[in-house]
């Protein structure tokens, strides 16, 4: 085991679902439109087969070599977490926060996801590749994400020697990921762009520079509650600055256009676009049932309503939280209980109506 | 690698146009080479030989695919084609020719530049040695020959052992 843990992973599971988690802490720079930023490194232990084809046993003991280098002394304390004896619900809570990957949470077989430092770091076991390095931060901070991610990297380094070859630099399972083994990528939410119907003009702007757009929960995801998640797709042929300021001067041209769409929706249209968050905050607040897509999508127009002035006696941290709790794994959590689809959507609707019976729209 | 001149694919014929003398090179992908020659010659020997060139690009394809299997985690190319995933770190080197126009396709570079780790690498032949002795290791178990699994066991740390001698850092 790591560090010596007060409590154990069920309690700590059952504390952190009442939290908002870092990514959806809401501060940090431009943290209207960049809801967080992160940086993951790609990388395999030197000797072994990759993951696919490497047997149970061998998985095990990727496992164990990637614990004992984590857990060096007077580092702080890092929750390890066992995927594989997991509850598929409690996999699902940590897919919603970002911890974890949708591939981790789904595949079989030995593997684990070391949590530290809150909530900002946390190191996949066994994923695609042995090592899976994640760094989280509110708002637009890549160049912290990177260092803290190339801090930890060392580290495990110090330990554990990697696949590496002079050509093609960190060895990967998937070629997309050589090289660097870098993936940046930046949350954003853009309901202007979504209203206006510029995001696909920003999805192909963005292929033409290399970064790829996805939705909330990665690849192959959709866009739930207008998050658009941008990150690189080279990896090899560029050093990590190159390919951060890359990614930090798209964003911050989407970041831009973005407010110049919600500048323009508020003066050629505000009363429409009052309309519109109105309803928002009224289905919200008067449903008796309601799905988790819904509330995604009215919470995101609410979210755009507060920023731009329209709904008051809202405190944005608390629409950043009901993102979150509203996640079928998370409100079951809450609820301490598991749930079908239908109790769900009469529990999220409660939730809500209680969260918000203290707004109103101005 | 070079981009098909009519549509977003890889090209993988190449032609050299000469008109006045003069030679220009078009990249096509294998669909639009077809068009492109029927078009441009639409004669029955010229799309025999359409069909030859064709013929000739998808053996060069398939060239690839009878590169003998790597010999430390036993993936076929074609296996990595199908899956998108390699088996073992040693199938860069031993898939280079076929893996370089694909890195040109992906990153458009095949030479890393970067962060590289501090610390001296174990040998390549070693890396190689315990991918490989851990597949045997594997196959014993699942043959249940219990005696050659810890044999290779045994093999595996005594290597293990030797690899981990203190190592100077090279920065």
């Amino acid at each position: 085991m790591l560090n010596p843990q007060s409590v154990d992973n069920e309690t700590w599971l059952s504390r952190l679902a009442t939290t908002s988690g870092e990514w959806l802490r809401g501060d940090g720079p431009e943290s209207d439109i960049v809801i967080s930023s992160r940086v993951r490194l790609a990388r395999n232990i030197a000797g072994f087969p990759f993951v696919s084809r490497a047997s149970a046993d061998i998985r095990h003991q990727i496992v164990q070599l990637a614990q004992e280098s984590l857990n060096s002394a007077g580092q702080p304390a890092r929750r390890f977490v066992n995927v594989e004896t997991l509850s598929p619900l409690d996999c699902q809570f940590l897919m919603e926060r970002q911890l974890i990957s949708r591939e981790l949470a789904r595949s079989d077989g030995p593997r684990a996801v070391v949590i530290a430092d809150g909530e900002r770091h946390s190191i996949m076991i066994n994923e695609e590749d042995h090592l899976r390095i994640q760094v989280l931060h509110s708002g637009l901070a890549l160049e912290e994400c990177w260092k803290e991610c190339d801090q930890l990297d060392d580290q495990i380094e110090a330990s554990v020697p990697y696949a590496f070859h002079p050509q093609f630099g960190y060895l990967t399972a998937c070629p997309t990921n050589a090289g660097t083994g870098i993936r940046i990528s930046v949350m954003l939410h853009l309901p202007g762009l979504r209203l206006n119907r510029d995001i696909q003009k920003v999805n192909n702007t963005a292929q033409k520079l290399s970064l790829a757009v996805r939705g909330l929960y990665g690849e192959g995801s959709q866009a739930l509650g207008d998050f658009y998640q941008l990150s690189n797709q080279v990896t090899l042929g560029m050093s990590e600055p190159d390919l951060l300021g890359h990614v930090q001067r798209v964003v911050l041209q989407v970041v831009s256009w973005e407010r110049k769409v919600r500048e323009t929706l508020l003066r050629d249209g505000r009363g429409k676009l009052h309309d519109q968050v109105a309803r928002a905050f009224g289905t919200l607040t008067s449903a008796r049932t309601i799905s988790s897509e819904e509330t995604m999508h009215l919470l995101s127009i609410v979210r755009m309503g507060l920023r731009l002035g329209l709904v008051s006696n809202l405190d944005v941290g608390v629409i950043n939280e009901l993102f979150i709790h509203t996640q079928p794994a998370h409100l079951q959590k809450l609820q301490g209980e598991e749930l079908e689809a239908d109790r769900r959507n009469v529990a999220r609707a409660n939730y809500l109506r209680q969260r918000l019976s203290s707004s109103s729209v101005s | 690698m070079k981009k098909c001149r009519r549509c977003t694919k890889t090209a993988t014929i190449h032609v050299t146009e000469i008109r006045d003398g003069k030679g220009a090179a078009v990249h096509l992908c294998e669909s639009c080479a077809r068009e492109y020659l029927e078009k441009n010659a639409p004669s029955e020997a010229a799309l025999a030989i359409a069909g030859e060139v064709v013929e000739a690009v998808t053996e060069a394809d398939s060239a690839a695919s009878t590169v003998p299997p790597c010999p430390h985690c036993g993936i076929s190319f074609a296996e990595f084609r199908e899956n998108g995933r390699f088996g073992c770190p040693q199938d860069y080197a031993h898939f280079q020719a076929e893996l370089l126009p694909l890195l040109e396709n992906i990153h458009e570079d095949t030479q890393h530049v970067g962060k590289q780790p501090r610390r001296l690498l174990i040998g390549t032949q070693d890396q190689a040695r315990l991918v490989q002795l851990r597949s045997a290791q594997r196959e014993a178990i699942e043959q249940e020959d219990y005696e050659k699994a810890a044999r290779l066991r045994d093999e595996i740390a005594s290597l293990e052992a030797r690899l981990k001698q203190p190592v100077a850092p090279t920065n």
